[in-house]
């Protein structure tokens, strides 16, 4: 069987089969919901099950299970949306939703889809099979027991070891004012470890873990358990031997996979097509220009296959894409949804992502990062004088309006005459996107994207992202630690 | 009007609910079970540039349930009502509390511990609001901002939400408490230019009462205030100095305390104030207080998530730490009681120390006069604190010049201790209540 048939089918089984809707019902809610003045229009049919386990003090803490099951209906009149939602799938349910969306307009009923086409990705980037099967409860019970066992033998500081193992199976259906179908179904898992260390009445922390759109076997096969606890019991160990971070602007060098986050706040949230359409982004109208140092190329990808920010078709039934948003240094293109695109003239990039069936799409990013550049990133640290060396971060954050970002380091050392120093305490690194890149005198060659663990919040709304760069030398940004010495 | 209709019949519904599957779950063996349900519906309204930009009607529910076989503990939840939903729902709780451990901690709180006396706390004010009026309301409000001053060039919008909601929590001791609110907002962001300046900042009103809301004109006029004044803000040299924390900053200090006292931070030992009760953590005029029964706050709730009667009750005194946030399972943890913060903090009250605003400035002298925060950096664990920062510059107590792309760096527990004076601009809105914080010194790292 294909793809498309066997996506298409799984909607069926999770949204008409239970409830007894058929296409008929469909055209009844679109001419329910069409006006004249109507733009576009979509029905987001969503079932998700989540399934955690937590273990903490050594035991299984805590299990949950959760189904997340609904349809959202939009109408949207050029710049106007309406929206409606309802956890209920149900003809009632669906026409009160489609009635309450078109109020958004005040033209009549008009207009009707009856030609039905079913979509599908061209490609597909996962598998279909339900992550919450793909392992039994006592291997993923084990796999946790063995990330506690692995940290505390690792280090006899060890006091605490928190870690929990993630699988949701999402299928959604997109069907919209032309009568397209778009069935998508999603595994995401993950599995994140944290610990504490103490010595000498010093308390320090840290986490690691990894995930993808695939199945927990992931975790057991790839000897996952000795990977993330290793890394989780090391960097907190770092941190007992860390110091003040400096404060001031200096030579930060970025290492690669995970502080591509600084491409994510710096770039990648100005480059969104509604704070564009809107005038309202550091980088609207500014297409064309410089925003890099030459040779600095940053797209976003979400045809990646099992990555965690990777979807074969976006929430709205678009094929999702890889689009450069600067190439060579010069800003090249904007992450669109239908809406942002129509207005704007152009077309969706596939970057069109919502939270849940209760909420609107946006434009989002999918898996951001710079392509490499030539430098050996040892030779990137040996060329820097007097500087820090930031390899992981503990998140950040934009105002796209200024440009103004931030992301907090949660390991970094001192460079001193181009050699490595000592460990620095959590330092958070401030500066302007729009010209952040343009200081950038070195791209290493080592180019890796993050394990699968980023979360992006805009809106109030959470998508599971991607992020990904190699090393990067940046000539001056600021660093915000307590040392002004 | 955004309300649920025949809320007393959804009440009874719910209750005989709840009373199913709790019995439910003990016919499938469960020793103890306790359950959440939830149902909710608002609007929401946001205008742009003069047009309407969306309409959305919010229509919300769930259970959330959880049981308990001896020590042992599952937990599930659903959107979905039906009978057979909610059969599944407690199978897949059971399913999960074969698997987890046993924990002689876990449990249900204790019986004695559940409210008895529920006061009327008057959270529940549905607003006769359609949708034509909403939009009315939020186009005024922008209105105001866009012509407040020619420099506001642009607009994020401006909107209006109403939500009505219900909650039951129920378990098997035989407590059951129902709890009607509503609450309401309007909030307007919009942007400045001025050459290569572009700034947006926003303000926002929120009440459980309609009619507590400020008005369209005062949030559009000081959405534009606060836009305006940060233009060609400039970061500043590295420095050391004093911080004036605004009241809206100044309720994520005292969230930070929360935090670190909070039982699960203790009994994990992840806390810069770990084994804190009765030290001083603070100079001795700081005051805080909890105080769960104020009438039409957005905080009050006279039982926590496990059925525990909450209390008013001093959290800081004379500067001394007097009690933590503890729900049942932390409380057994550290050998304490349930302080019935199961749900977190109810409202919080922190006492000025008899100083305006402007005398605050003038006491800081020179200093950063700080707006807004961004970024994560803060360690619960060690107190170690490094946020990016946008404010002001003040020179012998005057405002000079805006200030942004700098981070104000220190430690929790330096910065507490380090507290010079709390204003009386008290910011009301939220369930911390306190005014601007003045800190004796940080570092600001610039240019």
């Amino acid at each position: 069987m294909n793809s498309k048939q066997q996506a298409y089918d799984y909607a069926r089984e999770a949204f008409f089969s239970p409830t007894g809707l058929s296409e008929q019902h469909l055209e009844q809610v679109f001419s329910q919901l069409l006006t004249q003045d109507t733009t576009l229009a979509d029905l987001y049919f969503q079932s998700a099950r989540y399934e955690s386990w937590g273990l903490e003090e050594s035991i299984i803490k805590s299990g949950s299970y959760s189904i997340e099951q609904g349809v959202g209906v939009r109408s949207v009149c050029g710049e106007q949306t309406g929206f409606a939602y309802s956890g209920e799938i149900t003809l009632p349910a669906l026409l009160e939703s489609a009635k309450a969306a078109r109020a958004i307009t005040r033209a009549g009923q008009s207009g009707s889809v009856n030609a039905w086409k079913i979509s599908a990705p061209q490609r597909q980037l996962y598998g279909m099979d339900d992550p919450l099967a793909s392992l039994s409860e006592d291997d993923k019970i084990s796999f946790l027991r063995q990330i506690d066992s692995i940290a505390r033998a690792a280090s006899p500081y060890v006091q605490q070891v928190m870690a929990n193992m993630v699988a949701v199976h999402e299928i959604i259906l997109v069907v919209d004012e032309t009568g397209r179908m778009t069935a998508d179904v999603r595994p995401l898992v993950r599995a994140n470890v944290s610990v504490i260390v103490e010595r000498n009445g010093q308390t320090e922390s840290a986490t690691a873990g990894g995930g993808g759109r695939f199945s927990l076997d992931f975790f057991t096969h790839g000897n996952k358990a000795q990977e993330y606890a290793e890394d989780a019991v090391r960097k907190a160990l770092i941190n007992l031997d860390a110091e003040a971070a400096p404060a001031g602007s200096m030579t930060v060098v970025l290492g690669n996979g995970w502080p591509g986050v600084l491409l994510h706040e710096a770039i990648g949230h100005g480059l969104e097509g509604d704070f564009n359409r809107k005038g309202t982004s550091a980088f609207a109208g500014r297409i064309g220009e410089q925003v890099a140092a030459k040779g600095i190329t940053v797209v976003d990808d979400g045809t990646l296959e099992q990555r965690r920010g990777s979807l074969s078709v976006d929430d709205e039934g678009t094929q999702t894409q890889c689009t450069t948003l600067i190439e060579d240094g010069i800003l090249k293109g904007y992450l669109f949804d239908r809406q942002n695109a129509a207005l704007m003239g152009t077309q969706s990039t596939g970057n069109g992502r919502r939270q849940s069936y209760a909420h609107l799409p946006m434009p989002r990013m999918t898996n951001t990062y710079m392509r490499a550049g030539a430098y050996d990133p040892a030779e990137i640290i040996a060329s820097v004088e007097k500087g820090i060396y930031a390899v992981n971060f503990s998140g950040g954050q934009v105002d796209i309006t200024s440009g103004k970002f931030v992301f907090s380091a949660s390991e970094a050392y001192q460079i001193e005459n181009g050699k490595l120093g000592k460990p620095l305490k959590n330092a958070t690194l401030i500066g302007n996107g729009p010209d952040v890149l343009t200081r950038v005198s070195m791209v290493g060659n080592d180019l890796q994207l993050d394990t699968g663990i980023g979360v992006c919040g805009k809106d109030g709304q959470s998508v599971p992202v991607g992020v990904g760069q190699p090393t990067l030398r940046i000539d001056g940004i600021t660093v915000g630690g307590t040392a002004t010495a | 009007m955004i309300e649920l209709e025949n809320r007393f019949d959804i009440a009874t519904e719910f209750q005989a609910m709840a009373e199913r599957v709790l019995e439910a779950a003990q016919a499938k063996g469960a020793t103890a079970a306790e359950l959440d349900l939830d149902k909710g519906m608002g609007l929401s309204v946001e205008v742009r540039m003069g047009q309407v930009d969306k309409l959305q009607y919010h229509r919300d529910q769930g259970i959330n349930l959880t049981v308990y076989f001896g020590h042992r503990k599952g937990y599930a939840s659903t959107g979905d009502f039906s009978p057979q939903a909610l059969e599944d729902t407690l199978e897949a709780a059971c399913r999960i509390a074969r698997y987890t451990s046993e924990d002689d901690f876990n449990g249900l709180a204790d019986a004695d511990r559940m409210a008895s006396y529920l006061p009327k706390l008057d959270l529940y004010h549905p607003w006769e609001l359609d949708a034509d009026r909403a939009i009315e309301m939020a186009l005024q409000t922008e209105a105001v901002a866009r012509e407040h001053d020619a420099r506001i060039t642009n607009s994020e919008g401006a909107g209006v939400d109403s939500y009505a909601g219900m909650s039951l929590y129920a378990n098997s001791h035989g407590f059951m408490g129902i709890n009607h609110a509503t609450r309401h907002s309007l909030s307007c962001s919009v942007v400045a230019q001025d050459g290569a300046s572009m700034q947006r900042d926003y303000w926002y009103s929120v009440s459980r009462v309609p009619g507590l809301l400020e008005s369209a004109d005062s949030v559009g006029a000081e959405a534009a205030q606060r836009t305006v004044r940060r233009l060609n803000a400039r970061s500043l040299s590295t420095r050391e100095a004093p911080v004036l924390f605004v009241p809206q900053m100044a309720r994520g200090l005292v969230g930070q305390l929360i935090s670190a006292i909070s039982g699960s931070s203790q009994y994990r030992k992840a806390s810069f104030l770990l084994n804190s009760l009765g030290q001083q953590a603070f100079p001795g005029f700081v005051q805080l207080r909890e105080d769960p029964f104020i009438r039409q706050a957005l905080g009050s709730r006279s039982y926590d998530a496990e059925g525990v009667a909450t209390q008013a009750r001093d959290i800081v005194k004379d500067g001394v730490i007097q009690d933590y946030f503890l729900g049942s399972y932390s409380a057994r943890k550290l050998g304490m009681q349930s302080t019935g913060s199961a749900s977190g903090a109810t409202n919080l009250l922190l006492a000025d120390t008899g100083v305006s605003f402007p005398g605050l400035l003038a006491a800081m002298g020179t200093g950063l006069m700080v707006t807004e925060l961004i970024g994560n950096g803060i360690n619960g664990i060690t107190g170690d604190y490094s946020r990016g920062a946008v404010g002001y510059w003040v020179e012998n107590g005057m405002i000079v010049h805006p200030v942004e792309e700098v981070t104000i760096a220190g430690n929790l527990k330096d910065m507490f201790k380090g507290i010079v004076a709390i204003g009386d601009d008290v910011d009301e809105r939220g369930s911390i209540r306190t005014g601007s914080i003045l800190i004796d010194k940080m570092t600001i790292a610039g240019q």
